[in-house]
């Protein structure tokens, strides 16, 4: 048993994406706190040269072979269980995306290591770690405690700073893994499916009104459309709408979703689950309008109101045009 | 085809959420449980399966709050077997407890494809369905958002952010976390759960909830720190409107 901290770090089309930076950022933390090494794992073909990349880490263990290609759930989970129990660190970080969600768990019951998920925080505290997640839809927070060694958290996106984990302490040493059996191949990854274009990109907009299940009824879109005219923005929306057809997938904001910065995001009948807020929290102005106080959505707000938005809605949009 | 759905009553989110007094949990006398949406989902996905391929639907859960309800509305769906695990299950169960009861409950009935819901928003200790698909030792994909079964295998959809997705091919049997199915998921009325609950009977297996599988418990739990909570605008719909405005017009947003 190693005390070392290791972390997934994620990659996709060739590139290094954000969150494995936040992961690293929260490695370093639990890693310098304790004096030890911090581990960066990467999984792929052709991917070493990502590894000059992940300077926060002390060093940079690489899996390659042509079956780690593409992320493949069997596959990406065969190497990091081999790994694990080959290294046996003391915290293995996984980033809790699409890829992730399937590592974590997996890596818990191939490896035998207890699990927390959903993390917004992890720390030490009189020698066991301490981890915090965020549950119920983002309505309570959740302090988990572990009986045994070896822990597997997964993050939520934002959980720490990515700066932190793009920190280089200089060129890491970067060393190979023998590649282990990779399993099946009962999962074979087939192809990339890209999302339709031809509709508003709302990455690109400066003011986004966007919609939640509140609204009830896709017959009550018009009056959030109306409004988003009124501000001469574009309507966005969670996830349940798209789900319901209501709107096309390209609108949709969050963790599945895209991630807007726009201006002004009026977030309307929108309840702020984590995975809404991962898509639209660095919104320059975020305003809420929300008719349960405790709504999560009011916590990542600047200005919140707490209402009826049937009421408020036509009110705003009629203001706003004269 | 076999499929199998474990089902989950959860909080229902838009009531307030209170804690007990010791603060480890909710207080679960005042909690209104509602069927986990993603289970809805993938329930929803399986009766499609069904319809297009043919075969049976089985839904399973562990005994709960409410679990009858639950599973006979989904036999009032079109689900043909309900199947309910019972054991001590009142003070919670770990996830890895949960996955090992109901891989082997699973192990001894027919099973082709297992729908998950992709996630449930009160566990707090991992992805069920990746557990489960350990134990009984099968590939398992999460974040699925479409589920197609070609020459025996699955060809599944997996949800990257963005709006990209990857495709899979599964062999069967398998696990799929499903994220949302190809259809609104059905509406069922009572009067149709209640006249299921007359005629329908749910098959109750033992399971054993075995201690030591916690691997992590809960120290505390509390609500989000106030600390960035958003400045309240209060008055009239008049005077919110007027209010926001201000902002927009400090922003530049408006003349
Ligand atoms: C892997 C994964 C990926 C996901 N990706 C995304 C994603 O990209 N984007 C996304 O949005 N979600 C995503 N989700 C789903 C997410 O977990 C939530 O289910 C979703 O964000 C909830 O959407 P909502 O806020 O519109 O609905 P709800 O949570 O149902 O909230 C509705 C809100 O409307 C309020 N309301 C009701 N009536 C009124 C009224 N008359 N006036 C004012 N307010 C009212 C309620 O108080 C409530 O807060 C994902 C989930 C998973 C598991
Ligand atoms: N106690 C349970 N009974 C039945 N199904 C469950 C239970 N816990 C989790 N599940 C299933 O696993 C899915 C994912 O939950 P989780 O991974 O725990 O967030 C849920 O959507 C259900 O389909």
């Amino acid at each position: 048993m190693s005390q070392d901290v290791y972390v997934v770090a994620e990659h996709f089309k060739g590139k290094l994406v954000e969150v494995t930076f936040e992961l690293l950022g929260k490695g370093r933390e639990l890693a310098d706190a304790r004096g030890e090494n911090l581990i960066a794992l990467l999984f792929g073909h052709g991917v070493k040269n990502l590894g000059a990349e992940l300077g926060a880490a002390d060093r940079v263990i690489v899996v390659e072979h042509p079956q780690l290609e593409s992320f493949n759930p069997e596959a990406y989970s065969a190497a990091l269980v081999e790994v694990v129990k080959t290294k046996r660190p003391a915290v293995t970080l996984v980033a809790n995306s699409s890829m992730g969600m399937d590592l974590a768990a997996s890596l818990s019951v191939g490896a035998n290591l207890p699990l927390v998920a959903y993390a917004v925080d992890v720390k030490w505290e009189d020698g066991s770690l301490l981890a915090t997640s965020q549950l119920y839809g983002g309505k309570l927070y959740v302090e988990s405690q572990f009986v045994g060694a070896g822990v597997v958290v997964s993050l939520l996106a934002g959980a720490s700073p990515a700066d932190k984990g793009r920190t280089t302490r200089g060129l890491p040493q970067v060393e190979d893994f023998a590649t282990p059996p990779l399993g099946g191949p009962k999962v074979r990854f087939k192809q990339l499916i890209e999302p339709e274009g031809g509709d508003v990109d709302i990455t690109t907009q400066d003011v986004l009104v966007s919609v939640g299940r509140g609204i009830q009824s896709a017959d009550n879109l018009p009056l959030v459309q109306a409004l988003a005219e009124a501000v001469g923005g574009a309507l966005a929306s969670s996830r349940p709408i798209v789900d319901s057809k209501w709107l096309p997938r390209t609108r949709q904001v969050g963790k599945s979703g895209v991630k807007v910065k726009p201006k002004l995001y009026l977030a309307v009948g929108i309840s702020g689950a984590p995975e809404h807020i991962e898509g639209m929290k660095d919104a320059e102005l975020i305003i809420a309008i929300n008719s349960d106080p405790n709504a999560p959505i009011f916590d990542y707000a600047h200005y919140g109101v707490v209402g009826d938005l049937f009421d408020i809605v036509p009110v705003l949009t009629e203001r706003v045009k004269s | 085809m076999n499929f199998v759905v474990p089902i989950k009553q959860v909080p229902d989110l838009v009531e307030e959420l209170e804690l007990n007094e010791e603060g480890t949990d909710l207080s679960r006398d005042t909690v209104k449980y509602k069927i986990n949406e993603f289970d809805d989902q993938a329930l929803e996905e399986a009766l499609q399966l069904k319809a297009e391929i043919g075969g049976a639907v089985t839904v399973l859960a562990l005994d709960g709050e409410e679990t009858d309800k639950m599973l006979f509305t989904a036999i009032a769906k079109g689900a043909d077997r309900g199947i309910k695990l019972m054991g001590d299950f009142a003070g919670g169960v770990a996830m890895h407890a949960a996955a090992k009861a109901m891989a082997g409950a699973i192990a001894a009935i027919p099973y082709d494809l297992i729908l998950t819901g992709v996630q449930a928003v009160d566990d707090r200790d991992g992805q069920l369905g990746a557990l489960l698909a350990g134990y009984l030792g099968v590939p398992q994909v999460s974040v699925v958002t479409g589920v197609r079964v070609e020459s025996g295998k699955a060809v599944v959809r997996k949800e990257y952010s963005g709006g990209v997705m990857a495709e899979f091919e599964v062999d069967l049997p398998a696990v799929l976390g499903i994220q949302a199915a190809r259809e609104i998921p059905r509406y069922v009325a009572v009067s149709r759960v209640r006249q299921v609950m007359k005629s329908a009977t749910l098959e109750e297996v033992e399971v054993h909830n075995a201690a030591g599988d916690e691997g992590s418990s809960v120290r505390r739990m509390m609500k989000p720190p106030k600390g960035s909570r958003a400045q309240m605008i209060q008055g009239s719909p008049e005077e919110i409107a007027d209010k926001v405005i201000d902002l927009l017009k400090a922003k530049g947003l408006k003349k």
